[in-house]
């Protein structure tokens, strides 16, 4: 080896050095953060999610798994994550359906003398509002809104009034029939703050949901709330959801 | 879940008209959260009708004073009952008490109640009682003589002094009562009328239209057991009382009718987002319930009795009939009411495109069999206190022995 080889690897052994310690600090400290919930910090994300009607195919895997990862009850009555097709006519008008109760609505495109315009799939769940109605009623605070933006149910205290069930303007809400208490979609808390993606997200074959954090510059959820015009579901009625919709019809409610 | 509640909403999924979001199939409020607005409204009414004696020197309604106190001290008696019933954790319902949200209108129902029992209406018919219970404890055996004792709290003192300082603090207590008897039901208008997600709630006026309906059922139904109870003893009527209070009646229900008019104008002129769906459902599934028995049976024939009975020289007793007929169809209006607000507002999907079902059970907790049960509860509860504490002052009771007038009563439930 002569000198200038000799120098050379230098310019690339401490960069290349540097740049793996670094990583395997990173893969250290990611791997500390899964392995104890005490390392994380609520107080340093928070939480929204993006969802792109067009990449929706109504596939419904995002419900089904939902209902598995969080114990969501079988019968097709109870939803933390739902699908809605909508189909707007020539005359303007808009017939809606849930896909996801089954004989309620098919994913096959129905037999209709009019003349279909347009026709989308909206997934709904809640939406994290940041000025939610659901906190606001509850009589005991078992319903809470966190730090990272998450509204969570404490099932240990929620006495069943169902108060935030009336409260809720997106009917994002149910009664578990087994807990007897109010029960809704939380991100998957339980995976978020372990670093993973919600279960909805996770398996989404089109990428129609991007879960994210609004506190990260580099989160995918600031992006796409910078490539797309953004809406979000009943403005009106002052809830600030961070359920961001982007190509949302104003036919949907 | 089990097999048979899936089998129920499986069964309401055919009711369903329209597009609802599929949650909303559950019905989460249902028969025994009607029958709550219409017991504190029974309470409110009731005390506001025994106001009148105290506060507003009306002499001529004074035999139904005592009356109207016992009456609302036995609704509210069971007015949490249906709640505690329909709480999906009945046994945590403490912790409104102890851990409450303090932004949570439902929160307040705890303290609101628990001052109106307490701070109002046990402490008012303590002092109306007091004297009274001293004279008849003295007169009596046991055990009613211990019951008495006991009820006076041991006070002994019946001299002209402490009757002047009973009356003294009853008047006090009626005047702080009428605002606590307006926030005990205006308040449970405002649980209802805050919710912004529902059209059919979301109403300014929806806490001054509980409060109007309240006092026409209260005294609806002082006049109606009043009635009864003096059938059952017996006893004449009195006439100008009567006529009295039914004449409150008569501009309670104008009233009352003209702010639930307004508030069906003013959403049908300002004709918002919800217009469509809140006219489908009032023409629809709450036709019957709505213009039939609230409106039609509940107020407009009522009132053309009660104008009838005043207007033409009827005699006495044509009058008591048509005044029982007019009381009874406005409990049956006002209790369509409360259906209506709470049910109603339950019957439409909030994405304002489809309706819902309802299907009431019969047998379960939250079924008609309840709700009827603690409908007829403070009836009995009535009938013992009546047993207790006499409807008539000892110096209204001419001759006899002292407890002439308090007959058993078993008004029907």
């Amino acid at each position: 080896m002569n000198k200038r080889d000799f120098l050379k690897g230098l310019i690339l052994f401490f960069p290349a050095g540097g740049l793996l310690d670094a990583l395997a600090k990173e893969a250290g400290g990611a791997e500390k953060g899964a392995g104890a919930d005490a390392a994380y910090d609520p107080a340093k994300h928070y939480y929204g999610m993006g969802i792109e009607i067009d990449k929706c195919i109504g596939c419904n895997r995002c419900v089904e798994a939902c209902k598995t990862e969080n114990n969501v009850p079988k019968e097709p009555f109870f939803f933390r994550t739902w699908v809605e097709r909508y189909r707007v006519s020539r005359d303007g008008e808009a017939t809606v359906e849930s896909i996801s109760v089954p004989g309620r609505g098919t994913r096959e495109a129905p037999e209709d003398a009019r003349e279909t315009l347009r026709s989308f799939f909206v997934p709904k769940l809640c939406n994290q509002c940041a000025h939610p109605p659901c906190v606001q009623v509850c009589p005991v605070g078992a319903t809470f809104s966190t730090a990272d933006g998450v509204v969570l149910v404490d099932d240990k205290r929620c006495i069943g009034c169902r108060y935030c069930i009336q409260a809720c303007p997106y009917s994002a809400r149910y009664l578990n029939p087994h807990t007897k208490t109010a029960d809704k979609c939380n991100f998957c808390y339980h995976r978020i703050t372990k670093g993973l993606l919600p279960a909805c997200v996770e398996v989404c074959p089109t990428q129609a949901r991007v879960f994210g954090d609004l506190k990260s510059k580099a989160s995918r959820l600031v992006r796409f709330r910078r490539m797309n015009k953004i809406h979000v579901l009943k403005p009106g009625l002052n809830t600030e959801p961070k359920v961001y919709y982007a190509q949302l019809d104003g036919e949907v409610r | 879940m089990n097999a048979e509640a899936a089998k129920g909403l499986s069964e309401l999924l055919e009711q369903v008209t329209g597009f609802i979001y599929p949650n909303e199939i559950e019905m989460h409020w249902g028969i025994l959260v009607v029958v709550y607005p219409y017991v504190t409204g029974v309470v409110a009414g009731a005390f506001i009708l025994a106001s009148m004696v105290k506060v507003f020197n009306v002499r001529e309604v004074q035999p139904t004073y005592r009356l109207a106190l016992l009456t609302a001290l036995s609704f509210l008696l069971i007015a949490p009952l249906p709640l505690l019933l329909h709480l999906g954790h009945p046994l945590r319902s403490y912790e409104i008490f102890l851990t409450p949200n303090l932004q949570s209108a439902m929160a307040m129902f705890g303290f609101v109640y628990a001052w109106y029992l307490m701070g109002v209406l046990l402490l008012e018919i303590w002092f109306e009682y007091r004297g009274d219970l001293i004279r008849m404890a003295r007169q009596e055996r046991p055990p009613m003589r211990w019951i008495h004792r006991a009820l006076s709290l041991f006070s002994t003192d019946v001299s002209e002094a402490a009757a002047t300082f009973d009356k003294k603090a009853i008047k006090a207590i009626t005047i702080i009562g009428i605002p606590s008897a307006f926030l005990l039901h205006g308040y449970v208008g405002f649980i209802f009328g805050s919710v912004k997600a529902n059209p059919w709630w979301s109403s300014v006026l929806m806490p001054i239209v509980f409060l109007m309906s309240a006092i026409v059922s209260g005294i609806a139904l002082v006049v109606f057991l009043y009635m009864v109870v003096t059938a059952l003893r017996r006893e004449p009527i009195d006439m100008r009382c009567l006529d009295t209070i039914t004449s409150y009646l008569f501009y309670a229900v104008i009233v009352d009718f003209s702010l639930e008019a307004l508030d069906f104008i003013h959403r049908l002129y300002q004709s918002e987002e919800s217009v469509k769906i809140l006219g489908k459902l009032i023409t629809g599934k709450l036709f019957m319930s709505l213009f039939v028995l609230q409106i039609l049976l509940g107020m407009f024939i009522p009132l053309a009795i009660l104008v009838l009975a005043k207007m033409r020289g009827f005699n006495d007793d044509l009058r008591k009939l048509l005044y029982f007929i007019a009381v009874i169809l406005i409990q049956v209006g006002i209790f369509s009411t409360r259906w209506n607000v709470v049910i109603g507002g339950q019957l439409f999907s909030k994405s304002f495109r489809g309706l819902m079902g309802y299907k009431m059970e019969v047998m379960g907790i939250e079924g008609l069999l309840a709700a009827v049960v603690l409908l007829a509860m403070p009836f009995v509860i009535l009938a013992v206190l009546m047993r207790v504490l006499p409807t008539k002052r000892l110096d209204e009771q001419a001759g006899g022995p002292v407890m002439a007038g308090v007959r058993p009563v078993r008004p029907e439930a």
